[in-house]
């Protein structure tokens, strides 16, 4: 097995009294796939939060590629090579489509002029954006919102790609595409740590799953032995038999 | 005819406005501070080429050479030392540091220049014109004052628009925790949006220094006449600056013609009017939220 690329080792988080992160580890190979499941407010979000340096953990390590950025901040992360989504869009609203992937561009590889230009170019077609390239990002439509996080993520020129929740708020006839885009950043090398609740779209790229509930790691493995674990069935699956259908639930 | 030169004498006036509103309405727009010392940094900037005037015998406008990167340089470290600090102390503390800097700076002033007006001499400049027609002429310094604030609006604007750092700087406006996920480190590009700020406050502390007299409290005013068009033309847009502080100029220039105790007032009088009738200013930016 090849050297890690993303290696997350005893993570801990508290926010207040509430622990929302209790000695999180995983590793991600170069170019795998890495898929997170977990009932809502299981710490997922915090947990890429953590791996991207949006927040500092209260206790464990991350590393990158061998080296230890645990205590570095995200605009530094973003430039060693850790793209990151959004599950809520949160696109620069008084820019256009292209800026926002331009910026990304720029700042995210460090590229200038017409490379970076080409960079932000290249994600939005990967995006399926250009066709929308010089509206105003805060006009976009919620799916094209989505897009964009995509696009901004993939712009930076990462190694590791962490997506939040995507395929939220998709019809089932555009999962299919987000897959394939899914799997092409595999065959392009980079990584990508996948948290979402639309279960088959993330079985059909994920090689490993990992099942987070309260804070900890109840699973992981090959995905469909994770799925299958009576414990995840409980905790997770089980609730979509009952009144509330994270499928739902997981849009915003 | 005394009409048609009031308006044009504000114009122009309104273009010195601009000119000392850009930077507050920079900072304003990508940092959401009020900077209360933007005053006093102009009147410091004016000191400085008053010194360099004296000590070097130059030009006020020769001394911009120095003193715009100079200042460029210390709003750099003021963001970075101070205003950075600042911001993570919420949305209260900028004003109050600001307004703490203001006044530690004009006491600064007052220690190692007295209160004694002073005015930076421009030569035949600030004096010559060129005449229109009877009873209206303009002025070289008032015009080139005016060009100079449409100059720097323009620049900015085109800078923010157009530039690698300036996009970063609508970004950060916009989203700071997003952009620095785009790998953009926004305590730079504050530290360089503040360094610009403090470059264009310089070149208007020039302009107002060698327009008429001032002293270690004139920040005050300059801040106010500042403020009051960046609120005209609306909180964080640049373009409404510069209308901003030709609706004030006018509003200025049309009180005096009335009666020169006026002028002031009416430009006030205008500014409230702007705040009660359309409170986001005349252009509000898109961006702002």
């Amino acid at each position: 097995m090849t050297a890690p690329l993303l290696e997350v080792t005893g993570v801990g988080k508290r926010f207040g009294r509430l622990t929302v992160l209790d000695d999180v580890s995983l590793s991600v190979a170069p170019g795998e796939a890495f898929g997170i499941v977990g009932p809502n407010g299981a710490g997922k979000s915090t947990l890429l939060n953590v791996v991207n340096g949006v927040l500092s953990p209260d206790a464990g390590t991350v590393r990158l590629d061998g080296a230890d950025v645990t205590r570095s901040g995200a605009a530094a992360r973003c430039r060693a090579g850790i793209g990151r989504s959004y599950q809520v869009p949160r696109p620069f609203g008084g820019m256009t489509v292209f800026e926002n992937a331009l910026v990304a561009a720029s700042f995210g590889t460090g590229a200038r002029g017409r490379a970076a230009a080409e960079g932000a170019w290249r994600a939005l077609e990967t995006a399926g954006l250009t066709g929308v390239a010089d509206t105003p990002a805060g006009a976009l439509r919620l799916l094209d919102r989505k897009r964009l996080e995509l696009a901004r993520a993939l712009a930076t020129g990462p190694r590791l790609v962490l997506l939040d929740e995507i395929a939220g708020g998709l019809t089932e006839a555009e999962v299919p595409a987000l897959v394939e885009t899914v799997r092409d950043l595999g065959r392009q090398g980079v990584a990508v740590v996948w948290i979402e609740h639309v279960v088959h779209a993330l079985v059909a790229v994920v090689t490993r799953l990992m099942c987070l509930t309260y804070g900890r790691v109840l699973a992981v493995g090959e995905p469909r032995a994770v799925l299958a674990d009576p414990q995840v069935v409980e905790v997770y699956l089980g609730s979509t038999i009952g009144t509330d259908d994270p499928v739902v639930e997981g849009t915003p | 005819m005394s009409w048609v030169n009031a308006v044009v004498q504000g114009v122009l006036l309104g273009g010195l406005y601009a000119l000392v509103a850009a930077g507050l309405s920079l900072v304003f727009g990508v940092m959401r501070i009020v900077n209360l010392a933007h005053g006093v940094l102009a009147v410091v900037a004016a000191y400085g080429a008053l010194v360099l005037g004296r000590a070097l015998g130059l030009h006020p406008f020769l001394a911009l050479l120095l003193v715009v990167p100079a200042m460029a340089a210390i709003g750099y470290l003021l963001q970075r030392g101070l205003l950075d600090r600042a911001l993570r102390g919420g949305e209260l503390a900028p004003l109050l540091v600001t307004f703490g800097l203001a006044i530690v700076l004009q006491n600064v002033l007052l220690e190692a220049f007295s209160a004694d007006n002073q005015r930076l001499s421009v030569g035949a400049l600030g004096t010559s014109g060129v005449r229109i027609a009877d009873g209206l002429s303009i002025g070289w310094f008032p015009l080139l004052a005016a060009l100079t604030g449409v100059a720097v609006i323009a620049g900015l604007g085109r800078f923010l628009a157009r530039t690698r750092t300036g996009r970063a700087m609508r970004a950060a406006s916009d989203d700071p925790e997003a952009a620095r996920l785009m790998g953009v480190d926004d305590r730079r590009i504050y530290a360089v949006a503040t360094a610009l700020a403090l470059a264009t406050v310089a070149v208007a502390g020039v302009f107002l220094g060698a327009r008429s007299t001032f002293d270690p409290a004139a920040g005050a005013t300059t801040l106010i006449f500042a403020f009051e068009a960046v609120v005209i033309g609306g909180l964080g847009s640049l373009w409404g600056t510069l209308a901003g502080g030709i609706v004030l100029g006018v509003a200025q220039g049309l009180g005096a013609a009335v009666d020169p105790a006026y002028g002031v007032l009416a430009g006030h009088l205008v500014f409230l009017a702007v705040l009660a009738v359309k409170p986001r200013g005349l252009f509000p930016s898109a961006v702002t939220a």
